[in-house]
This record gives C-alpha cells, sequence and structure tokens, in this order.
C-alpha cells in the first residue's frame, strides 16, 4: 500500500482535473453511511468492540478493486499533525481525525475515494470530483457500496433504509455536498440573499471545513439535509438544479462587477497579488481572502500566466497542518504566519503581475461600499 | 373518558410499553399541547408524565434489548445506540423523521441481498422464507407490539454482557449462534 508521504505529495484527482463550471464549483463530494447488522455504533461501543471491528473489516476494505495501491492507516499509527492534513484534503471529517483507537482511513490512489472507518457510523464511504460533478461522485461510493455490502451486513430496514447513529442521516444515509467559491456575490453584496433562498429548499450552507465554519475565502458548502423519503438520484438532481442557479448568479455578478466596477475589481486582485507577492506575515484567514481575489482575478484573464490549479495548490499549502508538515515540526501562530508568506512569495515569483482590463467604452466607477479591505 | 390532568373530556390516548409494561396516559387536546406531546420528538413523553419515582432508571426507562442504550441516553444525544435502536425506540420515531426528513418511508437504494422486500429490522422475521426478485412494494412496519426480546437480541445482550465481562470463550460460542440464526449476506 501506498506511503503517506506519496499520498500528500501527489495532488488529488480533483485538484488537476476539471469539471463543469470548475471556475465556481471547486469539488463535488457524496458521503454514504454504512453501519453493520449486530454491532452497536462507533459512538456508543466499547474501544475492544471498535478494535475488533475494524480488525475485521479492514481487509475487506482494503482488498475493493478502486482501492488497490491505496493508502490505508489505523490512527493509532498517525500523528495529529498527519490526521489534520488529511482533513484539511477533506479525505476525513475533523470529528473522526479526533478519534484514535479502533478508527483507520483508506484512501483510492487518486485520491477520489476514502472510506473512514468507525466514525459516527462504522463507514462513511466519500467520493470526490472536481466542478460541479455529483452524479459522477454518487457513482463512485454507489459502486463501492455495491461491492462491500456482499461481503458486509449491512443494517437496513425496509422502511428505515440504511440504520445510521444519528437519525438526521437515515435512509439513504448520503450527504451530498458541494463546494463553491463565490466572490462577486460577496462582492456585490448579493450572497445573504441567496444563501438564505437555498436554506428555504431545505439545504444547508455552511464553511470551507463544514458544520460551523466561518465561510474564509469566499467558499461555500451547500449539502442536502433531508435523507430519508426521497431517492438518491432526485436528491443529487434538486441539488444539482440549485447549484446551476447559484452558478448563474455568480457568473451574473462577475460580469456586473468587470462591467460597472472595473476599478475597483482592478484594485482587489492587484492588492491581492501585491501582498501574496511581497509580504512576509500572513494570517490564514488573511490569506484565503487574498487568495480568493486572485483567483477571480485569474478567472477574469486578469492574471496572465496564473493557472487556477496553482491557487488551488496554494489554498491547500497555507493550511496550519500542511504547512506544519511541510516544516516537518510543530509551529507557533507566528512562525505559521511568516512561513505562510513564504510559500506564497515563492509560488508567485513566476507569475506575471495582474494587469488592466483591455480599454472599453464601459464606464469606471468603485463600488459604492467596498467590503473587504483587509 | 376523563383527562388523566384536567376534568376535560379526553381526546388523545398514549400507550408506552415500557420495559414490557404498558401504560396509557389520557389526555385532552389542550393538555397534550401543552405537554408537548404532539411535539416533535414524543421521547419526552415518559419524563411530561411518569412521576419522579416512576422514572427511576431501575424500573421504567425504555431500554434497547440489544444494546442497552436508554431512552434518556437517545433524548440526551440525540443519536441511537445501535441499529436495533430504531425498533427498541420505534414509539414517537415517526414524528421525529417527519420533522426531519421529506419523508418516513425509505425509496431509495437497497442492498442487493434485501432484495426489495424482507424488512431487516426484525431478526424474528428473517427467518421466514424470503421471497427473491419480487417487486411488489415493501410491506408495512409491523404492528408494534410489546416489545419481546427476540432470539437473536437476546443472545447479542448476551454477547455483550460476555464481552464486557472479559468471559470471551462464551463470546465466542455466542457469536457463532449469532451467525448460525442469522447468516451473513450471502458474497457473490
Amino acid at each position: 500500500m501506498m506511503r503517506f508521504a506519496t499520498l500528500i505529495k501527489n495532488p488529488a484527482d480533483w485538484m488537476k482535473g476539471a469539471g463543469p463550471h470548475s471556475d465556481i464549483v471547486m469539488t463535488s463530494r457524496v458521503r454514504l453511511a454504512r453501519n453493520l447488522r449486530g454491532f452497536p455504533f462507533p459512538g456508543f461501543s466499547q474501544e475492544r468492540q471498535r478494535v475488533d471491528l475494524l480488525e475485521q473489516v479492514r481487509p475487506v476494505v482494503e482488498q475493493l478493486p478502486e482501492m488497490r495501491d491505496g493508502y490505508s492507516e489505523d490512527y493509532t499509527e498517525l500523528s495529529k499533525i498527519r490526521k489534520q492534513v488529511l482533513v484539511e484534503r477533506h479525505l476525513v471529517s475533523r470529528e473522526h481525525a479526533a478519534r484514535s483507537s479502533g478508527c483507520a482511513v483508506v484512501v483510492d490512489r487518486k485520491q477520489s475515494i476514502s472510506i473512514m472507518i468507525n466514525e459516527e457510523d462504522h463507514f462513511r464511504i466519500q467520493g470526490i470530483r472536481p466542478g460541479l460533478n455529483l452524479h459522477s461522485a454518487y457513482e463512485l461510493v454507489d459502486r463501492v457500496d455495491t461491492e462491500l455490502e456482499s461481503g458486509l451486513p449491512f443494517a437496513f430496514d425496509s422502511k428505515l433504509g440504511y440504520l445510521t447513529a444519528c437519525p438526521t442521516n437515515l435512509g439513504t444515509g448520503m450527504r451530498a455536498s458541494v463546494m463553491l467559491h463565490l466572490p462577486a456575490l460577496v462582492l456585490t453584496e448579493q450572497i445573504n440573499p441567496v444563501i438564505k433562498a437555498v436554506g428555504k429548499i431545505g439545504l444547508a450552507v455552511r464553511g470551507l471545513y463544514g458544520e460551523g465554519t466561518e465561510a474564509l475565502g469566499n467558499l461555500f458548502q451547500i449539502s442536502n439535509q433531508h435523507t430519508l423519503g426521497e431517492a438518491e438520484p432526485e436528491i443529487i438532481a434538486q441539488i444539482e438544479k440549485v447549484i446551476e442557479g447559484v452558478v448563474r448568479s455568480e457568473q451574473n455578478a462577475r460580469a456586473k462587477l468587470k462591467e460597472d466596477h472595473q476599478t475597483m475589481l482592478q484594485d482587489q486582485v492587484g492588492r491581492a497579488f501585491a501582498i501574496l507577492r511581497y509580504a512576509h506575515v500572513l494570517s490564514s484567514k488573511e490569506a484565503l481572502n487574498l487568495l480568493s481575489m486572485l483567483r477571480l482575478g485569474a478567472d477574469l484573464d486578469l492574471v496572465g500566466n496564473c493557472d487556477r490549479s496553482l491557487i488551488d495548490m496554494m489554498l491547500l499549502e497555507i493550511q496550519p497542518a500542511h504547512l506544519q508538515l511541510n516544516a516537518a515540526r510543530e509551529l507557533s501562530p507566528d512562525e505559521r504566519d511568516s512561513m505562510r508568506a513564504e510559500i506564497t512569495r515563492a509560488r508567485l515569483q513566476s507569475i506575471d503581475g495582474p494587469g488592466s482590463f483591455p480599454p472599453s467604452q464601459s464606464t469606471q466607477g468603485g463600488l459604492p461600499s467596498a467590503p473587504n479591505d483587509e | 373518558m376523563k383527562c388523566d390532568v384536567c376534568e376535560n373530556e379526553a381526546s388523545v390516548f398514549l400507550t408506552q410499553i415500557i420495559n414490557g409494561q404498558m401504560t396509557t396516559v389520557n389526555l385532552c387536546e389542550g393538555c397534550s399541547k401543552a405537554k408537548g406531546v404532539t411535539e416533535e420528538t414524543g421521547f419526552g413523553l415518559a419524563e411530561a408524565f411518569l412521576s419522579p419515582a416512576q422514572r427511576s432508571e431501575d424500573s421504567m426507562e425504555v431500554v434497547c434489548n440489544a444494546c442497552g442504550f436508554t431512552a434518556s441516553q437517545l433524548k440526551k444525544i440525540g443519536r441511537m445506540g445501535c441499529p436495533e435502536c430504531y425498533h427498541s425506540f420505534r414509539e414517537g420515531l415517526d414524528g421525529l423523521l417527519r420533522n426531519m426528513h421529506k419523508g418516513t418511508r425509505h425509496v431509495g437504494k437497497r442492498p442487493a441481498s434485501v432484495g426489495g422486500t424482507a424488512p431487516q429490522l426484525l431478526p424474528r422475521q428473517r427467518t421466514a422464507v424470503v421471497r427473491e426478485e419480487t417487486s411488489s412494494p415493501p410491506p408495512p412496519m409491523p404492528v408494534p407490539a410489546p416489545a419481546q426480546p427476540s432470539d437473536v437480541s437476546k443472545l447479542r445482550a448476551d454477547l455483550d454482557l460476555a464481552v464486557k465481562e472479559e468471559r470471551y470463550e462464551d463470546a465466542a460460542k455466542l457469536k457463532a449462534e449469532i451467525e448460525r440464526l442469522q447468516p451473513k449476506a450471502p458474497s457473490k
């Protein structure tokens, strides 16, 4: 099986690839919650029971054809920093990373599929794809689930569906979520009505790392809340339809910025580049917000030779655990802030500074109340 | 019939099975609302009506036969102890689910081994002939009956106890017995 260093050295498939709307939709993820019949859920079992279950099921998971040459690790073998790196890569949940004995994660070599053992449920099977592509993410996890169920007796009830530790996951056990980059909706102050509208249709909107996290870097996650009473394809089709709408709003907002607030836009992107390129101290929050502006600039062809995937890679590299893994030791917050700036300075060395839009007839002007003046 | 709380005519009749004992509460509409009976969870029921003495843990609480999880634990953490808990705590479950989800009946993917029929929740029903390749709709949930430990859940409880007490030889025997009664899904 693959070593941790090898796993991390390679960018995941979703970081390299492009999918539908990948200028606005960063990733599509689908996860399934599954449990074994006859075993208490991880939260109500004793350590010995969790370890026993792990020992029994881990070989089954590792032998999946999808997991050939993949990565598999028992949490007792993983340092806190390494587990946090997996969280930052969206391969495991924060809740799972907080656990230890009796827990393990198995990841395929493309980092498209990860299976957490003994999370809140015995199994959390996750598929991740670039762009707006929940269908394809669901196909990944559906196939893995079908393969697993041929060897493992999953707890299933005819009326209630897949039985999960939390009744909010009952039925399909499926959570489909999409990560969106919405800088123009934030700049034009249209984001709150959009969030409200999405919430009204029964979808949840969250920040970068899920439940209870702030929407840093203008990144938002939208996911389904209902799991019972609808079939998987219906749930996915509904979310994709809603996301298409949000994507259109963001596109319109971008066009409006370009049309009506060119100077402000060029200024924001130029400042973002300048700070990332020359600063020596960068907090995580500041860096994420600046990278968001730079990404917007790249999407609008303001930053000539800057590839979006370079920015997306930086979004990972500047996060606390990635910094500490890179330094091979624990870093104080101050050390992290200076290390973070060192990385953005180095990565942007080969990038030409952002220019201006070609002269046009459009009126120039600043946004009445430009937020985000860090 | 009179309401148990006030003198009005009762219109809401609630029956709960607690450790195999039936408890019936009769309420008028006003009192049922005041006590939150028709509210989301329904799990607060025992707490709302049983006197503190009756509520004491040793005697009156609903407990999952398979894993020992209690109704008050469920209420506290909002999560189940094991898959069987959905059967043990089925009282009030529909109301809870209705508030949480689009419906109360699963219409999505089913494991191939289930073949679209045969409820899996009650182990004793699984000994019945499992029809294969049938397109008939899934049978309704069994009518709630007084909790009666099925053979398998009894064995599982014994197994848990054996593990807790570190009697591994007994545990192995019990495990084999459970597997015999409830074979794993056929592997393809």
